[in-house]
């Protein structure tokens, strides 16, 4: 456009320094571009606020359920009945919507402790504890039902709830995150 | 505007779009083959670091209003979290506070320029106001910018501001209040001065707008004053004005990344770093450094009411300029006497700066009352008289005379330009 009524087959100084100045151009217009964008992540305020938490466990009774917050996500845990236990391990894994034993879904001689994030997989509602055929958890947004091991087995919901990373610092303590 | 022949797209999708929306022409026409006088000096470049720098605080200002909070008891504790917190928070903040220094920097640059060169004379009348009124929507915007932190400087500087209006006689009182949404400055003030703060650069926007047609109406001025007189005068805006403006804006970035990362704190104030105190006002209250000659000039004035009227009149009397200057010469390269008188306006304009920074007692004040008698004549006296009696140069008869000397054709010996 602007060089037509002078090309020529060498390429000039002038295509040189408009080659020049485009890329130091670009050069800077990321330089600047990025903070601007990087100001959107978290800051350093949300993720000291994101650090992991301790639950102490001897307060919950056998079959209570309490609900925690870690990353602002709600976490249940659930000290599981004898009961609950056994139904969440008699099940016929390969015919699950979203296959997977329950030995996967705790820490080992931990049975009946279950911790999971209260996410509904479907769209994000927070599925109502101690409800539902199978008395696990009930999601009344769209009517996903979980079983007492959270794993998925009716309504719209493709998978299991979630599990949060967490370890037993002593038999009657954990530490999510 | 349809049917433009000057712009011929190329590509197919340009051609579809020129027929429904000739943006493409409005853009090649404004600012790639608009006829621009070939003589300019840098000195016309500070337009365009203004726009720039307009879009600088709105960029980091709509950024920075992602993370801070508008109530007093979280505003100050918001902005010391992004400048600890918020990732890039402290270069953010930084860009917007030096960035408003710069942006006045410029205006005032800007202005000087018109002033020297009668960039405001005929036709420009109209540009030169809606320049005044950019100028008189940047001081609103920069004071309640200002008052957002929350600092000892901010709360002080809002009482103070909004209390000049209680000089209007009968309704001042009830204008303060309003202003104030409440008795005193306060939590409605600091959430109104926010949405305010947040739009009126958005005003500024599209009066800039108007400001750049009026300016593509008229053509640009020159050093000369003379109008371009044929073709060969002029170049085309893109390459040669664009890449001039880029190299001063590049120029003009460096000195201000030299604020940003040298020297942040220098043009504020430290007891701006002070959480506001309702019950205590600060021993030595100052504006920030732009609005200083305006304050001198207000407290020049032992009356309260004159105070506040000269403070007003000191800068709606920039937009009679064009009226008030009566010679026939356009540019002060031809006026050897107005130049004279100009540049004492310059070191008055910045005398009455400093002055508005020291206290107002003894040979400050004194200092400051002449500077601002001289400011007064400048407009009312000196200009109206001087454009009637005094001896000019001889004006050359066109921009190529004034390069090439008398006695030769327009345009004659000059080779073309390169045209776009």
């Amino acid at each position: 456009m602007l060089v037509t009524t002078m090309s020529s087959a060498e390429p000039t100084r002038r295509d040189f320094l408009y080659i020049a100045t485009g890329a130091v151009a670009t050069v800077g217009a990321i330089g600047a571009l990025w903070p601007l964008i990087a100001q959107m992540n978290p800051d350093a305020s949300t993720i000291a606020a994101g650090a992991p938490i301790e639950v102490d466990l001897a307060p919950i009774a056998d079959g209570q359920v309490i609900k925690v917050f870690w990353r602002s996500k709600p976490i249940y845990v659930n000290h599981r009945t004898k009961k609950q236990i056994e139904e969440a391990q008699n099940v016929d894994v390969a015919k699950l919507p979203d296959p997977q034993p329950d030995s996967a879904r705790v820490k080992p001689g931990h049975e009946q402790w279950q911790v999971l994030i209260g996410i509904c997989t479907h769209l994000g509602c927070i599925p109502i504890a101690h409800q539902g055929p199978y008395d696990g958890y009930f999601c009344p947004c769209h009517g996903s039902v979980y079983d007492t091991s959270g794993r998925i087995r009716q309504g719209p919901a493709p998978l299991n709830l979630a599990l949060p990373p967490y370890e037993f610092v002593s038999d009657t303590k954990i530490r999510i995150g | 505007m349809s049917g433009n022949s000057i712009y011929q797209p190329q590509s197919p999708f340009m051609r579809w779009l020129e027929r429904r929306l000739p943006i493409g022409g409005l853009v090649y026409s404004s600012f790639i083959v608009y006829p621009t006088p070939r003589n300019l000096n840098y000195w016309w470049t500070f337009g365009g670091i203004l726009t720039f720098m307009l879009a600088v605080q709105i960029v980091t200002g709509v950024v920075l209003a992602m993370h801070y909070t508008p109530h007093v008891d979280f505003a100050f504790n918001s902005v010391e979290h992004i400048m600890r917190d918020v990732n890039y928070g402290w270069l953010l903040r930084y860009l917007h506070a030096n960035g408003a220094s710069m942006f006045f920097l410029a205006a005032y640059i800007h202005m000087f320029r018109g002033m020297y060169y009668g960039s405001y004379k005929e036709p420009r009348e109209v540009l030169w106001i809606l320049g005044v009124i950019l100028l008189l929507l940047m001081i609103m915007t920069g004071f309640m910018g200002y008052v957002l932190p929350w600092g000892q400087m901010s709360f002080w500087a809002a009482t103070v501001i909004t209390n000049l209006f209680s000089a209007i006689p009968l309704v001042g009182e009830s204008i303060v209040t309003w202003l104030w949404g409440g008795y005193a400055v306060g939590e409605p003030t600091l959430n109104r001065f926010y949405s305010l703060h947040y739009l009126l650069p958005f005003v500024i926007a599209g009066v800039v707008v108007l400001h750049i047609w009026a300016l593509h109406v008229a053509g640009q001025n020159n050093p000369t004053g003379v109008e371009p007189k044929t073709e060969h005068e002029t170049v085309a805006f893109t390459p040669y004005a664009t890449i001039k403006d880029a190299f001063l804006m590049a120029v003009y970035c460096i000195l201000f990344a030299w604020f940003v990362f040298y020297v942040p704190n220098f043009l504020g104030h430290s007891d701006n770093y002070i959480p506001a105190n309702p019950a205590v006002t600060p021993t030595h209250i100052v504006p920030e450094w732009y609005y200083l000659p305006f304050y001198a000039i207000l407290r020049a004035i032992p009356n309260k009411l004159l105070g506040v009227m000269a403070l007003a009149a000191s800068i709606l009397i920039i937009a009679f300029l064009p009226w008030l200057d009566t010679s026939p010469v356009r540019s002060a390269r031809y006026r050897p006497l107005y130049r004279q008188f100009f540049w004492v306006f310059v070191i008055a304009c910045v005398g009455l700066g400093w002055l508005g920074s020291k206290p107002p007692e003894g040979n400050y004040v004194l200092f400051a009352r002449i500077f601002t008698a001289y400011y007064f004549a400048y407009f009312l006296i000196i200009l109206p008289v001087l454009g009637r009696v005094e001896r000019t140069k001889p004006v050359p008869n066109s921009i190529t005379e004034s390069v090439l000397g008398e006695g030769l054709p327009i345009g004659a010996s000059a080779p073309p330009p390169i045209k776009a």
